[in-house]
């Protein structure tokens, strides 16, 4: 903290006042827009958790295209709105597709940090971190189009076989957009945050920690997976925290690579249940973007709009309070 | 800043070059599965190059090989054929359009933000909130931001900011409502960016200045703020890259359309208050999963988004460079 100015009273006290409070309204005005934006689309979401349940509002039941459908459909008259939707199965989507990739992330992520910090030859380090910073800024559009124009036919045609179309064909169509894609492609966009995150905090690391183990004769791999990855590890959870949301959230992506069906990949079927469609919920809402003017069906997807709006403020706060501890130790991620 | 992976050049623990000399520590000689572990480091590092070299070597030949000239200069048609549908000189401009309208917006408030948060930071409790909230806004996913902005831009009371319908119900979609929204993405790096360069000034600056008698206002504005204006720069650059790749945003609140549509009146004015596209909302549309169905075209609009974005990431790294 600067130490206030001596000569601040004479000299034009209420300027200096002024300031603080105009630039204190913004910060207020930022903290206001959050509360609001929580506020307002809880509102608009009520009808819907209301009329289904809460429970039963995330519980499994019927197929949620043809329940869309419905609602979609419903009559003009506010008294007979349609509200039914069991909204499980995008649920279920959401829930893989982050789990997967945010547990891919993790190792790849993790890895990946120990080497730049680590082993890497200086050359390989200079070509490493303008890469990660690539991944990160590549918008999520090309990898949904990549995903869906190079990916995606080449799975249908060397990864499935015949016969497990086949096996699946009564219950749904197997045809290379699913779950493996969504999940592989969401993995590729989350880890660069979380390699530049841990890159940070494993740098950070007191270098006489390390030193002292080497001097103990344990060697380079092991002095990073017992000294610095432990130090480093409330920057590590941060990082897979913040992942996970960024992960609830991407829509544009899952919307064009997971398959345009909301269908729960069941888990039992083994290697097929991979190729299986996902639509998680951030990706419905962008595919029935258009059916917004029908009141009953806008609450329904202001409805999911809240449940992943909820869970990412959730996490970023979890975030944010997992990483006060490292402030500490002077790390800032 | 979580959304804005940028690496801070790591110093290595020790030089491995002078530990392997002095014969203490050779690979070979670790246990079976510290070397594995040594190999799987050098694997995903190498996979993470892998990666990045297949997106921009798949982008360099379908882009340049579908890119034509003309496509930069033409507006889109609406059209069944992929060769009658025009070029997407309009995305482009709407791309330009929102992302100045969102940085214009994001740049002041991140900057009075991060000013606040660093320099008065009064009452704690207060600075704290505000703190977690700013972090919250970079946590929330666009395609909320987007819906909110839909229930906000959609009240009668900014009805002169979009379009109303004869009926008198507010369309509430227009470059204003998406560039406010799209402020909101790259708000959060700014005040990171903000904030990262005032702590880094030596208390030595701020200090010379009130010995000259400067209030802290004017020290802020004449001394603190000058002296970083690359971090802002490279702050308000990693925003821009955020709005330039953001698609949810664009789809919802935008309207998605192919041309930009004014909303009649002045000539400025009834563009802002009306709807358009972007390059992100381009390919999007035109991928197998939008409704126009062009490959070829999203290759190439693809490819120049790309292009933007990776000119925005080396302008970042220059700033970051200039700032060591």
């Amino acid at each position: 903290m600067p130490s206030p100015s001596p000569t601040r009273k004479r000299l034009g006290f209420s300027a200096e006042r002024r300031a603080e409070l105009g630039l204190g309204a913004v910060a207020v005005g930022v903290l206001a827009f959050v509360v609001a934006m929580l506020v307002t689309v809880a509102v608009k979401a009520w009808p819907s958790f209301a009329h289904n349940g809460y429970y039963e509002w995330f519980s499994p039941g019927g197929d949620v295209g043809v329940q869309l459908k419905a609602i979609i459909n419903s009559p003009a008259d506010p008294a007979h709105y349609v509200y039914h939707l069991r909204a499980w199965p995008l649920i279920w989507d959401t829930l893989l597709t982050t789990a997967v990739a945010v547990i891919c992330g993790l190792a790849l992520s993790l890895l990946s940090a120990i080497f730049i910090v680590e082993f890497a030859p200086a050359a390989v380090r200079r070509v490493l971190e303008p890469v990660v910073r690539l991944l990160a800024a590549v918008p999520s559009v090309i990898f949904g189009l990549i995903g869906i124009l190079v990916v995606v036919p080449w799975i249908n045609e060397h990864l499935i076989s015949q016969g497990r179309k086949q096996s699946v064909a009564e219950v749904v169509q197997l045809n290379g957009a699913g779950l493996l894609v969504a999940s592989a492609i969401l993995t590729v966009m989350i880890t660069p945050i979380m390699v530049a995150i841990t890159v940070n905090a494993l740098a950070a690391v007191p270098r006489s920690w390390t030193e002292g183990s080497a001097a103990l004769g344990v060697n380079r791999w092991r002095t990073m997976w017992r000294v610095s990855v432990r130090a480093a590890r409330p920057a590590i959870v941060a990082g897979a925290v913040l992942a996970t949301a960024r992960a609830l959230g991407e829509a544009i992506m899952l919307a064009m690579v997971g398959g345009s069906r909301a269908f729960a990949p069941n888990l039992l079927d083994g290697i097929t249940a991979l190729y299986e469609p996902v639509r998680p919920l951030a990706a419905t809402i962008i595919t029935y973007k258009d059916n917004l003017s029908v009141v009953p069906m806008s609450q329904t997807l202001y409805a999911m709009a809240a449940v992943v709006l909820v869970s990412t403020a959730g996490l970023s706060l979890a975030a944010w309070a997992v990483k006060q501890p490292l402030k500490r130790y002077g790390i800032r991620i | 800043m979580a959304s804005a992976p940028q690496l801070a050049a790591p110093a290595p623990l020790a030089p491995p070059s002078g530990r392997r000399a002095r014969g203490q520590d050779s690979i070979s000689s670790w246990p079976l599965m510290d070397r594995a572990g040594y190999v799987a480091c050098w694997a995903a590092g190498l996979l993470l190059c892998a990666l990045a070299a297949v997106i921009v070597g798949v982008m360099l030949v379908k882009g340049i090989s579908y890119l034509r000239p003309s496509l930069l200069v033409q507006s889109p048609k609406p059209s069944p054929g992929q060769s009658g549908s025009g070029g997407f000189l309009d995305p482009i401009e709407g791309t330009l359009l929102l992302t100045a309208i969102g940085i214009a917006l994001a740049a002041p408030t991140g900057v009075a933000v991060a000013v606040w948060l660093a320099e008065y930071r009064r009452p704690v409790g207060l600075a704290r909130a505000v703190e977690s909230g700013v972090e919250m806004i970079a946590g929330v996913p666009s395609v909320v931001l987007a819906f909110f902005g839909l229930l906000m831009f959609a009240r009668p009371a900014l009805a002169f900011l979009s379009q109303t319908s004869a009926g008198g119900a507010v369309y509430g979609r227009s470059f204003f409502a998406a560039g406010a929204m799209m402020s909101l993405l790259a708000l959060p790096l700014v005040v990171a960016a903000t904030r990262e360069g005032l702590t880094q000034i030596p208390a030595q600056m701020r200090e010379a200045s009130y010995a000259l008698g400067k209030t802290r206002a004017t020290t802020i504005r004449r001394v603190l703020l000058p002296s970083i204006r690359p971090s802002i720069a490279s702050g308000a650059t990693l925003g821009m890259g955020r709005i330039i790749g953001d698609t949810a945003i664009v789809v919802i609140l935008l309207g998605s359309s192919l041309r930009l549509e004014g909303a009649g009146g002045a000539p400025v004015l009834s563009t802002l208050r009306g709807t358009g596209g972007t390059l992100t909302s381009y390919v999007f549309e035109n991928s197998p999963a939008g409704e126009g169905n062009a490959p070829q075209k999203a290759y190439a609009a693809a490819f120049v988004l790309l292009m933007m974005v990776l000119a925005l990431n080396m302008a970042v790294a220059r700033l970051s460079r200039g700032r060591r």
